[in-house]
């Protein structure tokens, strides 16, 4: 058994990236706490990708400050071998063995478990023998899995990676997440569309959208905040007045909205005695309604009250 | 499971607490990890914590260092006090609004519970009253 690996922490001040004339990242200012497994979420184009590329020191910022455990990756060489970043391509060796490919991977993570790789090999049906290049998306996909949980990394930011594994082989992902991550705990960024399937997996949560940080919470927190009011028109829209509301649904002459922002027990008692019913929110929807281009007030509107 | 309203940890407490209460957990029994319960219930390991946190504050739990968490002595016992506290105000009170407001005659009410005390369905256990919750039942 190799050291034991510690989590770090990640810090973004002011940071910007740009791409000629697109702007990935606008000035985004976050902290992701070390040793939590925090969502990353976003719309596609949202600026994930582009976070993670400046953590594993992929590239450089355009502006601002990106700091893994108190310090700038970009060329640092105690810093880099400690973040693993894995995007959905797999982000490894195409053309060579998948063995080869664990030779070179357990070569540059110090902390690599070549037990834990082995485990998970066996938990995909993998073929050392094959290369990634000849393998089927979700086969790909599923050997990323094995490099990034099995490095051990201080930071660990697993971006799309279930793209292409069916339901069970993506339940056994998480479950191998979660059982290795509670023996040795470490820094995850986990980055998904199927957030239904994700949220309890998840500690803290940072929504991006459109290059900006829109929330970053806790998941309890966050869901805590989200509260649909169901009942008669009249009445639900008195409730809501003046609330952030996020969407109507209208059936005959019932409403149910969905408010964000937590309710205090005066509010729960009004709610009763106006026969209203209170639900709870999937973050799911939360997440569609926060990045729903139409909303008003959209990215950037909320931050201060989101941030803590 | 755990798919309510309540946060995640609250309702694993409440499992808990329920365990305890139907003796499914008894005293001194140990009760599975934070790790155990995330990869089981296949939710984040500091949820678990928190339910756990809680429930020690609530000398439901105690912590033996290194082994890990136990249930309490005479927590069921703790916990059947406040349970039947809160019975009557909880359970029985709405029965006496509701029949109020039904027009329901609270001596039917009584009959009937009468009845189902006499034939209880075959899964509930049945619950050792000490004497001192007697009173409360007349």
């Amino acid at each position: 058994m190799t050291a034991a690996t510690t989590a770090w922490g990640v810090e973004l001040q002011h940071v910007t990236q740009r791409y000629g004339d697109v702007t990935a990242l606008d000035d985004v200012t976050l902290t992701i706490r070390a040793g939590t497994i925090t969502g990353l979420l976003g719309r596609n184009g949202s600026g994930k990708s582009t976070m993670g590329s400046l953590l594993a020191a992929f590239r450089r910022p355009t502006a601002g400050r990106v700091l893994v455990d108190g310090e700038e990756p970009w060329e640092n060489e105690r810093v880099v071998p400690g973040v693993c970043f894995v995007r959905e391509s797999g982000d490894v060796l195409d053309d060579y063995s998948l063995k080869d490919n664990l030779a070179y991977f357990s070569g540059a993570r110090p902390w690599f478990s070549h037990e834990l790789a082995g485990e998970l090999l066996d938990l995909f049906e993998l073929d050392l023998q094959r290369k990634p290049s000849k393998l089927s998306r979700g086969k790909k996909s599923a050997f990323g899995i094995v490099v990034g949980l099995a490095s051990r990394a201080q930071l660990t930011i697993l971006d799309e990676v279930h793209l292409g594994l069916d339901a069970p082989s993506r339940y056994a992902f998480y479950d191998a997440l979660l059982a290795d991550y509670a023996e040795h705990p470490r820094t995850i960024v986990l980055s998904s569309h199927l957030i239904d399937e994700i949220e309890r997996l998840l500690e803290e949560v940072v929504v991006l959208d459109r290059g900006r940080v829109l929330v970053t919470q806790d998941v309890e927190g966050l869901r805590a905040e989200g509260v649909s009011v169901t009942g008669p028109a009249a009445a639900v829209a008195d409730f809501v007045a003046g609330r952030d509301v996020l969407a109507t649904q209208r059936l005959g002459g019932t409403t149910q909205t969905t408010v964000r922002g937590a309710l205090l027990e005066g509010d729960v008692r009004r709610a009763r005695e106006a026969g209203l019913e209170l639900g709870p929110v999937p973050l799911q929807d939360l997440f569609v309604h926060l990045t729903d281009p139409g909303r008003t007030g959209g990215a950037g509107a909320d931050v201060q009250g989101a941030d803590r | 499971m755990f798919d309510g309203r309540d946060p995640v940890y609250l309702q694993i407490a409440d499992q808990i607490r329920q365990d305890v209460l139907s003796g499914a957990l008894e005293a001194e029994e140990q009760v599975m990890s934070t790790t155990q319960y995330a990869t089981t219930f296949r939710i984040n390991p500091a949820t678990a914590a928190k339910a756990f946190t809680q429930l020690v504050d609530e000398g439901v739990l105690y912590k033996r260092r290194g082994v890990g968490m136990f249930v309490a002595p005479g927590a069921r016992e703790r916990l059947l006090a406040e349970a039947r506290e809160s019975f009557f105000a909880d359970t029985v009170d709405p029965v006496a609004d509701a029949a109020h407001v039904l027009g329901i005659d609270i001596e039917d009410v009584v009959a009937r519970l009468r009845v189902r005390a006499a034939h209880p369905p075959v899964v509930a256990a049945p619950v050792d009253a000490p004497e001192s919750a007697a009173g409360g039942t007349r």
